[in-house]
């Protein structure tokens, strides 16, 4: 039972109905990481896909953005609270960099430069759902925000979409990454909100 | 063992204001009262829910400021954003005795654990002092020996937070050393014309590289930038730097 707040109107809109429960609409774009920016260089960018025990695919910045892109204009909802609406994104999606990659293993650890890390079903990053993206409104995508290229994994809550990605390791079981080593849900649906582990 | 600090929070508890203090023209500190509250590491946050006569609910995160104690309270401090849902209605409307719903402790990350013997270098930016005073204090009642270190920047003397607490520590200088830093508006007769902090302020008023502190970084986005920037170029390991942000990327200067 809620206990009411003397006085306490909130505020509404009709934007805030499309959110997902206990997020509100911001116009801003936050920034929330667990350390320093890396700032990257193209020139030693990479991305890799590891199969468990061996490097199975492996683009430089170069062959990378020859892979064919495509825009994406999603919303974003932050575990800190916020969504965004309607974000403009170009990217390389997950379908094209696993296009040839066979494998049985079901989950993924996404790792970035800086050792963030972060888990996902593989099939929630196939079909449609998963991108790395590199620009976002139509300008290359900054280092706060995750530039050179971070993963965007919309449906999920924002923590998933690592910033400044270098690759993604199969696994055969899932596991943990940083935030959801510490106390973050480890599958993070916003229409669940499923912000806690033990939510 | 990073993770057992959150494990225990995701009930909704009653928290009733005991107490309220104005920090400056527009932040206040709220004493409140936890039923069953399972305490806290320094530098973690709380969810505080509000909600209407008819249902609705807004819920925010605020850092927790007080250090961690056994008798069943904290204290948030609550800046008021100029659009802000919540925090008006935290700073402004909030009395002695109203209930409020809290859930927490939340955060294993950016936290200072009493067992942490490292030199400690905290840099805050405005508001992002709150969960370093919680780190202080945390120091303070913990007897730690562990060397704290505070490079603290606000806009103009005005705005700086538990500005008589932070002027005792100060004047008793081995419980923490203090650098202020104005960005806008300084003191009379301050030696520094006010300005953000640069590569001067981080080479006299941080911790050299040599000690390898940890750093704790927390304030608007643009300040934390700038600042990590700083640490990693006079020499600061990235790895030992933790940051906190809140608030729009903003415009790059």
């Amino acid at each position: 039972m809620a206990i009411i707040s003397r006085g306490f109107a909130g505020r509404r809109s009709a934007a805030e109905a499309k959110l997902p429960p206990g997020q509100y609409l911001t116009t801003d774009f936050p920034v929330l990481s667990a350390g320093p920016t890396p700032h990257i260089s193209l020139d030693r960018w990479e991305f890799t896909v590891n199969d468990g025990s061996n490097v199975v695919k492996r683009w430089d910045w170069k062959s990378f953005r020859e892979l064919p892109s495509e825009t994406i204009t999603t919303d974003l909802h932050c575990v800190t609270r916020w969504s965004k609406l309607g974000t403009p994104w170009e990217g390389v999606s997950l379908d094209v960099l696993l296009a040839d990659v066979k494998t049985d293993l079901p989950y993924a650890m996404f790792r970035s430069y800086g050792d963030y890390t972060t888990n996902l079903p593989l099939k929630d990053v196939m079909n449609k759902q998963a991108w790395i993206a590199f620009k976002y409104d139509g300008a290359d995508l900054e280092p706060e925000h995750g530039g050179p290229a971070r993963l965007l994994v919309p449906h999920l809550y924002l923590w998933k979409s690592a910033k400044w990605v270098k690759g993604m390791t199969l696994m055969p079981h899932d596991k943990p990454g940083f935030w959801e080593s510490l106390g973050y849900h480890i599958y993070g649906d916003p229409w669940q909100e499923q912000r806690y582990s033990n939510e | 063992m990073a993770g057992t600090a959150v494990l225990e929070r995701v009930t909704w508890r009653v928290a009733k204001v005991v107490a309220v203090h104005d920090e400056t023209a527009t932040a206040r500190t709220l004493a409140l009262a936890v039923r069953d509250w399972p305490g806290q590491v320094a530098g973690q946050h709380v969810d505080v829910r509000l909600t209407a006569p008819d249902g609705y609910s807004a819920v925010r995160s605020y850092s927790i400021a007080s250090a961690p104690n056994s008798d069943g309270y904290i204290e948030i401090t609550v800046e008021r954003l100029p659009n802000g849902e919540v925090s008006p209605y935290l700073t402004q409307e909030v009395m002695i005795g109203d209930e409020l719903e809290l859930r927490g402790p939340i955060g294993g990350w950016f936290v200072w654990r009493n067992d942490q013997m490292e030199p400690i270098q905290l840099v805050a930016g405005g508001s992002g002092i709150v969960p370093l005073m919680a780190m202080i204090r945390s120091h303070r009642s913990a007897g730690s020996s562990a060397p704290f270190r505070l490079l603290y920047s606000v806009r103009e003397p005005e705005t700086v937070f538990y500005r008589d607490e932070l002027r005792a520590l100060s004047n008793q200088g081995d419980a923490a050393v203090i650098t202020f830093a104005y960005t806008r508006v300084t003191p009379k007769d301050w030696p520094r014309a006010p300005s953000r902090i640069d590569a001067e302020l981080i080479a006299s008023g941080t911790w050299p590289p040599a000690l390898r502190p940890t750093s704790y970084v927390c304030g608007p986005t643009l300040f934390v930038e700038n600042a990590t920037d700083l640490l990693i170029a006079a020499g600061h390991d990235r790895e030992k730097i933790r940051t906190e942000r809140f608030g729009a990327t903003g415009e790059r200067k």
